[in-house]
């Protein structure tokens, strides 16, 4: 409906970020990022989620699929998931991830892991700021067409409808 | 998924005040919802959590029939639980309102007014689309045990305990020290009124030992904490004293029958100032009154070889158990407190103050252990060869506004710096000097005492000390006296000051282990280590983990009065749980749709909380509702997507990306 952000020529190229974070550390931590008032790239599109655990690799597809340029996922640093243990789940799956990625030639460094604690409002920024960065670097995401988007996505349509 | 025809939503944009609204094109935001499919109506309000604000919601609800609400404005961590209780009073079902938060995610990190609006409308599409696709959900919720754990004895841990058990409620109070009192019971008085610390606390600590609804674990530590909200499960390792609480009487005649006839070894209350014996008392008005025996210096437990004169001297109270071991207790509980309180920093490392090199340099705790009737030189300010120092320096902000160690201000040193100086000089009538970079006194009576202090003939110096060294001697020998090198940045010179005693105006750091802790009741910690609480000003004694509180320096550097008004506060929070009977629990848990479950047991490994088993005869996992704390981990784990989150499906995230990609 805009086009101010859409990502045509490469000097306005403005990458658009999905970003899922957990909702204990880097939900809070970007809160944290606001209530402080650190000025960060307007590139990201934050999804909060329970648990980084919670991440099916799927969400990371989909993203790329319906144009995102890079994916971001925040979780609570190893040893201090709220919920014991879900932010190595989502590790393990990402690690995975990242290796079928080049396969369907989407650079790997696309999508970024990162552990950021409640208390990390200003590692949420600098992760943000370099994020930016080196997705503008890398440019825009150019797959193949894809079918329109209120044509249920296929990989979405398959969980449990 | 994309709104039916049935869809009524209602976005709601939320200037909240110039915060939003200065930055984002409010207007613009609202007139893009309008557009969105299944949306009816969209408003702009100057504050939404307002009274008028969520009226305009349940209003529309109910003259509008709205079965959807977006509310587009601050974080959910603050107030979507504000919004669903608007809609729940208007007739909705809470679970139907979803908020997007282009307040601390926007407005408040983006300079471009323009790139601000655009990812706003990202946020409010992806709100909008997810929403279309919620369903009502039943409110849940479980019985709380009515019974409170408070770790930490504490002033904090004190105060809440006798609020609790002064209400009729049971407190289990655990105390890692042979006795309760905390830092206070160090202390001889306190500022800025300089009550005697004693007199106003171990009236509260005897209360505490003597109250029916508390039982006070000291010597004590929690060692693991299961279970879930309302209802934990708490196991108390309780160190071996080698003397039994129940039969000891507390004459301390064992004390001076040791076969160590004199004290030999540190006495950790103490700062290690005056010595004790294997079996001790840390202070004469320990509570309990029982003393405990140190394994380490203990020659029977040690060497295995002792005359045993102490458990002659018991006699027929037969108080001494040498064969006892750590005992777990186990305790039901239904609310936590964490007041485990702070440690004083050590100035070790910095070596330009001499401590731990030079004989005359203090920190701050040993000198109020020094100050006190009960301590090691029972309240005389003596320099370590016994003499009275003549000049006393203070140096302030020792570890505190210092990047190299702590950035925060620790609060409290001005004004014990200050209690310090009167103390010292009216003790000794030596001549005192502060060295400061900014006093600060901001409390009740604080600047008055400030005033009092410079009245009674005490220096202030506006410096940092840039070092200290031992002055030579007369015939070159090594003097005792110290010089310490300031920049006196108010008379713009750098002045040499001879000193025999230094002070250094220790900070207050987090405990050693409050990861440890932070870990096991699941709270989070600010960045400098202090357990966080849920909202600086909303919540302040409240934990992210519904049921457990904070008290006192744990959560930050605080004086006695702010700790004790925490603490009644963590009190009243707990009460309130505990009378209200049961707590609410989070509705986003998961659940298994047995058609699609293929029963191949992938996700019996993911729970952390054993929730998910396997029906057998079925061949489905089951999840236990009441164990499921809603990770989600399961539901991406499932190979067949059989495994289902409340308000966290799949579509309901598909959603979002959709809102996000496809609408701006």
């Amino acid at each position: 409906m805009s086009d101010e952000t859409s990502p045509e020529t490469a000097e306005s190229f403005q990458p658009r970020i999905v970003a899922f974070f957990c909702n204990w550390c880097t939900y809070t931590a970007s809160d944290l990022a606001g209530v402080s008032r650190m000025v960060y790239p307007p590139n990201t599109r934050v999804i909060r989620i329970m648990c980084s655990g919670r991440l099916d690799p799927q969400f990371v597809l989909s993203a790329f699929r319906q144009g995102a340029d890079g994916v971001l996922i925040g979780g609570c640093h190893p040893g201090d998931c709220h919920y014991q243990e879900g932010n190595y789940k989502c590790l393990r799956r990402i690690e995975l991830l990242k290796s079928l990625l080049d396969q369907m030639g989407i650079e790997p460094d696309r999508l970024r892991l990162e552990w950021i604690s409640a208390s990390e409002g200003d590692v949420l920024r600098d992760v943000t700021h370099d994020m930016v960065a080196k997705i503008k670097e890398l440019g825009p995401l150019h797959l193949e067409p894809v079918p329109q988007p209120d044509a249920q996505p296929a990989m979405a349509g398959d969980e449990g409808a | 998924m994309i709104a039916t025809d049935e869809s009524r939503i209602g976005v709601y944009v939320c200037h909240c005040g110039t915060n939003i609204a200065g930055v984002v094109n409010v207007e613009e935001l609202a007139a893009f919802a309008r557009e969105l499919p299944g949306v009816v109506l969209a408003k702009e309000y100057k504050y939404m959590c307002s009274d008028p604000g969520q009226e305009m919601i349940k209003r529309d609800i109910a003259e509008q029939g709205l079965n959807r609400v977006v509310v587009t404005a601050c974080s959910p961590l603050l107030h979507e639980k504000t919004f669903r209780h608007a809609a729940e009073e208007a007739g909705l079902n809470p679970f139907l309102v979803q908020m997007a938060n282009i307040r601390e995610h926007v407005a408040w990190v983006t300079s471009d007014a323009d790139l601000a609006t655009a990812k706003a409308k990202a946020q409010l599409a992806a709100a909008v689309r997810r929403v279309s696709g919620h369903e009502s959900l039943d409110r849940q919720f479980v019985n709380i045990t009515p019974r409170v754990l408070i770790v930490g004895g504490g002033i904090a841990g004190i105060h809440a305990a006798l609020t609790i058990a002064n209400a009729g409620k049971e407190v289990i109070l655990v105390e890692r020290e042979p006795t309760i009192g905390g830092h206070m019971a160090m202390f001889d008085k306190t500022f800025p009124t300089l009550d005697c610390a004693a007199c106003i606390l171990t009236p509260k600590m005897t209360t505490v030992k003597d109250h029916p609804n508390i039982k006070m674990l000291t010597h004590s530590e929690v060692d693991e904490v299961s279970g879930s909200v309302g209802n934990l499960k708490v196991k108390v390792r309780r160190h071996a004293r080698f003397i039994d609480e129940e039969k000891c009487v507390g004459c301390m005649q064992c004390i001076d029958a040791c076969v160590f006839k004199k004290p030999k070894f540190p006495n950790e209350f103490d700062q290690g100032l005056a010595l004790r014996k294997p079996v001790y008392m840390p202070f004469p008005q320990a509570v309990p009154p029982v003393p405990i025996v140190d394994p380490e210096t203990c020659l029977l437990l040690s060497v295995g070889k002792c005359k045993q004169t102490c458990v002659e001297a018991c006699g027929d109270r037969e108080a001494f158990d040498f064969d006892q071991q750590d005992q777990i207790e186990e305790h039901e509980v239904g609310v936590v407190i964490v007041a485990t309180g702070f440690q004083g920093f050590d100035p070790t490392p910095m070596l330009q103050y001499g401590y731990g090199k030079y004989d005359n340099v203090y920190a701050a705790l040993e000198v109020e252990r020094l100050l006190n009737a009960a301590g090691p030189t029972e309240g005389k300010v003596l320099l370590r060869d016994g003499s009275t120092p003549k000049r006393v320096g203070i140096v302030h902000c020792i570890g505190s506004r210092d990047k190299n160690h702590h950035e925060y201000c620790s609060r409290v040193c001005c004004m014990y710096s200050l209690k310090l100086a009167h103390l010292v000089r009216d003790k000794t009538g030596a001549e005192v000097y502060n060295f400061y970079i900014d006093i600060r006194t901001p409390g009740k009576g604080f600047e008055e005492f400030y005033e009092r202090v410079q009245r009674e003939g005490v220096n202030f110096i506006r410096g940092k000390v840039g070092e200290v060294r031992r002055a030579s001697g007369d015939n070159g020998e090594q003097s005792q006296e110290l010089v310490v090198t300031v920049d006196d940045t108010l008379r713009d010179e750098i002045r040499e000051i001879p000193l025999d005693m230094l002070i250094l105006a220790q900070a207050l750091e987090p405990r050693d282990n409050s990861n440890d802790v932070r870990r096991m009741f699941n709270m989070s910690c600010s960045t400098e280590g202090f357990f966080l609480e849920k909202h600086p000003k909303l919540a302040p004694v409240n934990t992210v983990n519904d049921g457990v509180l904070l008290a006192g320096a744990c959560q930050s550097p605080k004086d006695i009065p702010d700790t004790v008004a925490q603490a009644g506060a963590a009190a009243g929070e707990a009460l309130a749980l505990i009378d209200c009977g049961r707590v609410e629990l989070e509705p986003n848990t998961a659940f298994v749709d047995e058609e699609l479950c293929s029963g191949c047991k992938t996700c019996l490994g993911l729970c952390p909380y054993n929730a998910i088993s396997r029906e057998e005869e079925k061949n489905v996992a089951v999840i236990d509702g009441a164990l499921c704390k809603g990770c989600g981990t399961c539901v991406a784990g499932c190979p067949s997507g059989a495994i289902i989150q409340h308000l966290f499906t799949d579509e309901q995230i598909y959603d979002e990306i959709e809102g996000i990609m496809h609408y701006v």
